[in-house]
Parts: C-alpha cells; sequence; structure tokens
C-alpha cells in the first residue's frame, strides 16, 4: 500500500489542553480517509498539526515519505499537501479570481498559476461567473467550491479537507461530495474530516473515528458502520 | 481666495506626509499586528542618509535614493533583529519592544550622530515659487503634494494589481491561512516593513526638505500624528490611515493659519478636541478595518 501521509503518536497540546493524544493515522494513496468524530473530539486539531500551523506538537508526520515533523507550512504545502479548512476561510475582502491568484502565486510560476486558473474557472463554471466578485459574497457553497478550487492551485497530491459539508444546503452537500470523489478519480489522496459520519462512510475507502482526542476505532467503513463504537464516539463528547 | 488656495496647498503637503507614515503604521499592523512606535526612527535614519550623502557630496538623485534606502534598510533591519524573535507575542509586548527599539535608536542617534540638528540644503530651486495668474506657490509643497500622490498611487496599484499585494491584503484578513497556502510568513512580513519603511523614507526626504536639518528626534512628532490619524481613520485600515493622515494635517494647517493669536498656544489642544469629538461620533474610526480586527 502507498502511503500519502502517515502520523506517528501525534499529540497536540494548546497550553495545559492535551487535544490530541498519541494519535496514529494512515492515508494511503488516491484514497479517502474519513476522520470522523463528535464536536471537540480533536479532528481538527490534528489537520492543523499535520498542516505545520500548531505550534506545541510531538510525534511524527510522514508526507510522501518525507519526515515533514516540525516542518513549517510552506515546506509541507511545497511537499503537495494542500487544506481546505473548516469555515472555508477564504478571503472574503478580495475577488474570486484574486483568492486564486495569490494562490496560485504562492507555489507556481506564473504561466502554470494561469493554466491553472483557466482549469479553475472551468471546473468551476459559477466561479468563473463570480471571478471578479468580492469572494465574501458568494454563497455558502460557492465559497466552499472557491476554497476547494483555491486549494487545487499549488497541484496538490494530498488535501486535507476539514468539515467541507458544514452549513451546506443537502444539494450543495451532494455536489461537494461528488467533487471530492472526482478528486479521489484524479489520483489525489483526500483526509476528510466529517461530523457527518454516514455522509463520509458512504464515500470513504477508509475511516478513523476519533474520541477525547484518541483514536477509538479504525477500518473499512463496512467495518466501522456497524460498529458500537461510532455511536458510542459521537455520543461520549 | 489667495490665502485659502495657499492654505489648501499646505494642508495637503503636511496632509500628505503624515498620510504615508500612517499608512506604514497601518500596513505593518494589519499584517503583523505591531504598532510600531519605532517609526519615527526609520524616518529619522532616512534623514541622516540624507544627510550623509550631501556630506559625500553625491548627486541629488542619488542623495534622495541614499534617504529612501536608509529607511528601508532600517525597516527591515527592525524587523529581522528586534521583531521577529517576537512573532506571536502579545500585542502589549511587541508594543514595548517597539517603544525599547525607538529609544535605543535616539540614544545611538545621540552618541554617535549629534544630539543637536544637522543641516541639509537642498539646491535652491526647491525653496523657490512660481506663479499661476495672481498666485505664488511654492516649488516644495507643489512637489511634496505630486511625491505623495504619487506614491499612494503606486501603493494603491502594487496593492491591488499585484500577486504579492493581494497576498499582504489577505494577510491582513487571515495571515495563518495564507500560511496554509504555502505562502512564507517571514516574506510577507518583510515586504511590509519594507513598504512601511519606503513610506517613511518617502516622508523624510520631503520633511527634511522643508525642514533643511536632521536631529534625533525628528521622527519622533510627524509619527505621533500619524498615530492620531490610524487611530482616527480606524486601526488597521489602509485606507482609513490616509484619510486619517489627511485630516489631522488639514485641521494642523487651518488651525495655525485661521486660529485668533491668543488661542495659539492651544493649537494642538483644539486639534486633538477635534480628533476626539470625530471618535466619539464613531468610535471604530473613519473608516474601520472590514473584518473587525481592531486589537
Amino acid at each position: 500500500m502507498d502511503i500519502a501521509l502517515e502520523t506517528e503518536a501525534l499529540d497536540v497540546r494548546y497550553g495545559q489542553i492535551q487535544a490530541v493524544r498519541s494519535i496514529n493515522l494512515v492515508v494511503p494513496k488516491a484514497c479517502i480517509t474519513a476522520l470522523l468524530g463528535a464536536n471537540g473530539a480533536g479532528k481538527t486539531s490534528t489537520v492543523m498539526a499535520i498542516a505545520g500551523v500548531v505550534p506545541n506538537v510531538s510525534g511524527k508526520v510522514s508526507i510522501f515519505g518525507q519526515d515533514m515533523t516540525g516542518a513549517t507550512p510552506d515546506t509541507i504545502i511545497r511537499a503537495g499537501v494542500a487544506i481546505t479548512p473548516e469555515g472555508r476561510r477564504i478571503f472574503a475582502s478580495l475577488s474570486v479570481e484574486e483568492n486564486l491568484i495569490l494562490a496560485g502565486a504562492a507555489t507556481t510560476k506564473s504561466t502554470t498559476s494561469a493554466e491553472r486558473r483557466a482549469m479553475m474557472m472551468e471546473r468551476f463554471p459559477i466561479l468563473g461567473e463570480r471571478r471578479r466578485q468580492l469572494a465574501g459574497l458568494l454563497s455558502g457553497g460557492e465559497q466552499q467550491m472557491l476554497a476547494v478550487a483555491r486549494a487545487l492551485m499549488s497541484g496538490p497530491r494530498l488535501i486535507l479537507m476539514d468539515e467541507p459539508s458544514l452549513g451546506l444546503a443537502p444539494q450543495m452537500v451532494d455536489t461537494m461530495f461528488a467533487i471530492i470523489e472526482e478528486l479521489r478519480a484524479e489520483g489525489i489522496s483526500i483526509l476528510l474530516v466529517e461530523q457527518n459520519a454516514s455522509l463520509a462512510l458512504e464515500i470513504a475507502d477508509h475511516a478513523v473515528v476519533l474520541a477525547n482526542g484518541k483514536v477509538a476505532a479504525a477500518g473499512t467503513p463496512s467495518e466501522i458502520v456497524g460498529q458500537d463504537i461510532l455511536k458510542s464516539a459521537y455520543l461520549a463528547a | 481666495m489667495d490665502i485659502w488656495l495657499q492654505q489648501f496647498i499646505n494642508a495637503l503637503s503636511l496632509g500628505g506626509i503624515y498620510a504615508m507614515l500612517a499608512l506604514g503604521l497601518a500596513i505593518v499592523f494589519s499584517i503583523a499586528r505591531l504598532i510600531n512606535f519605532a517609526h519615527g526612527e526609520i524616518m529619522t535614519f532616512g534623514g541622516y542618509g540624507i544627510f550623509l550623502s550631501m556630506a559625500l557630496d553625491f548627486p541629488i538623485l542619488v542623495t534622495l535614493t541614499v534617504g529612501i534606502a536608509a529607511a528601508v534598510v532600517m525597516a527591515l533591519m527592525m524587523e529581522r533583529v528586534a521583531f521577529r524573535a517576537m512573532r506571536g507575542a502579545s500585542i502589549i509586548s511587541l508594543l514595548i519592544t517597539s517603544l525599547a527599539v525607538s529609544e535605543i535608536l535616539k540614544v545611538l542617534f545621540q552618541n554617535f550622530i549629534s544630539p543637536r540638528p544637522v543641516p541639509i540644503s537642498f539646491p535652491s530651486l526647491w525653496s523657490g515659487s512660481y506663479q499661476i495668474g495672481e498666485m505664488t506657490i511654492g516649488v516644495a509643497p507643489t512637489v511634496s503634494i505630486i511625491v505623495t500622490i504619487s506614491a499612494l498611487g503606486g501603493l494603491t496599484f502594487f496593492l491591488r494589481h499585484t500577486a504579492t499585494g493581494m497576498s499582504m491584503r489577505a494577510a491582513a484578513e487571515d495571515f495563518e491561512m495564507l500560511r496554509l497556502l504555502g505562502v512564507r510568513a517571514n516574506r510577507i512580513i518583510a515586504v511590509s516593513f519594507a513598504l512601511s519603511g519606503l513610506l517613511a523614507g518617502i516622508a523624510a526626504v520631503i520633511w527634511t526638505a522643508q525642514r533643511g536639518s536632521v536631529d534625533p528626534m525628528m521622527g519622533t512628532f510627524p509619527v505621533l500624528k500619524a498615530f492620531i490619524a490610524t487611530v482616527l481613520g480606524g486601526l488597521g485600515s489602509l485606507n482609513g490611515a490616509v484619510l486619517g493622515g489627511f485630516v489631522v494635517g488639514i485641521l494642523e494647517v487651518l488651525a495655525q493659519a485661521f486660529l485668533l493669536d491668543s488661542l495659539a498656544p492651544y493649537r494642538d489642544a483644539i486639534v486633538l478636541s477635534i480628533v476626539i469629538i470625530l471618535l466619539l461620533i464613531r468610535p471604530d474610526g473613519l473608516l474601520p478595518a472590514k473584518d473587525g480586527t481592531r486589537s
């Protein structure tokens, strides 16, 4: 099994509070790995630690076989990782196009960036139509698309998606999950953080359940679905 | 009529200097969350760059370039030596660090250059004037207005139309997200300091040209006014900083020109009272930062 991302004994602390305890996580290449758990289970902390923006981290993180423990985000992004964070965090005061331009300029040369931008406008026509609009004026679903397009500007091989369905209309959730499956078909590895476990388990190849900052269960969706551990992981918190 | 136009030009000229200084403060604040009390020393150092170049008999264009470059270098050095180590510290710790930097630099200027003003003499063309119809207009304020407008225009272009400029605007909104796109934090912060140094350097050129001397405290007073301007405009708001700079400059010139002689000693008090009234009406400033990220 080819591995995109692996963590060993990952610990995350915020001051006195330990958000994540000794997590071992494997994301195989070109697969969707769902990271499930209730609010406060440590999902977002895990993702942010992998991305390199949480200061108090111990344990080992390797990405495409390279040791990335303690690396800064720019090194991690350049190794082929992109992120669509919780709450989307698009730059609201910039236009749709500017959001993509700056994302491209961060990691690639301008010709590649312009090509990718054109591809994104084609792939997400609504973004093309609204390219000059302020990103803050987009609907929630459009903002999530922009977040995905912005992540794709670096040409990533692994995308960390934190709650991509949060706050979206049901139809938009379906669209978003279809996009995630498309990305997998393109060979991109995905770590999908979701509160909506049943939805995530429908498209995931593997799933990891967190409870109170620890791994409570791991396996294929069919192994996880039947187990009480999933229910109790959600109820425990 | 004549006096109004004259005062209008003076107000724009002074307001422009405050606007550039305030904008430099606002750029650094919006990105690094640092209220840089040592900004005045960046300007002063630019002034000493001009003084040194003149002492060495450099041609005028080289002199001005050296002055501006000195300010940029000083701003970058401050960031590298003092503020980078403090990154992520609380806004109060950063503020006190910048006060320390400011005091240290003033002492260095006093001990290694001179505690007294050193002269700067710009070419006589500078202090001349020209006529439009009936009106006599000074070369110095005219040039300073043109330079200010060009600098502000150039910066606006940079922020709007270059990828780095877009990143700077994005950094003001959500710096961590920008880092998550692979942008190097050090680079963006260095660019913000370089821009603030560039604006302070240009302000230093105009200021020294008008005053004809440089002393260790040169930057302190205009930057104090620029602080007031950033707060008046809305802390962290770039447009607000520029507007605030012009408002403070215009109020000062108006007070200077039209106040009764008996009230003249209260000029600053009157200007600041007007600022306080404006802030009571609009507590977030005239043009507050959009995302509400005030300290």
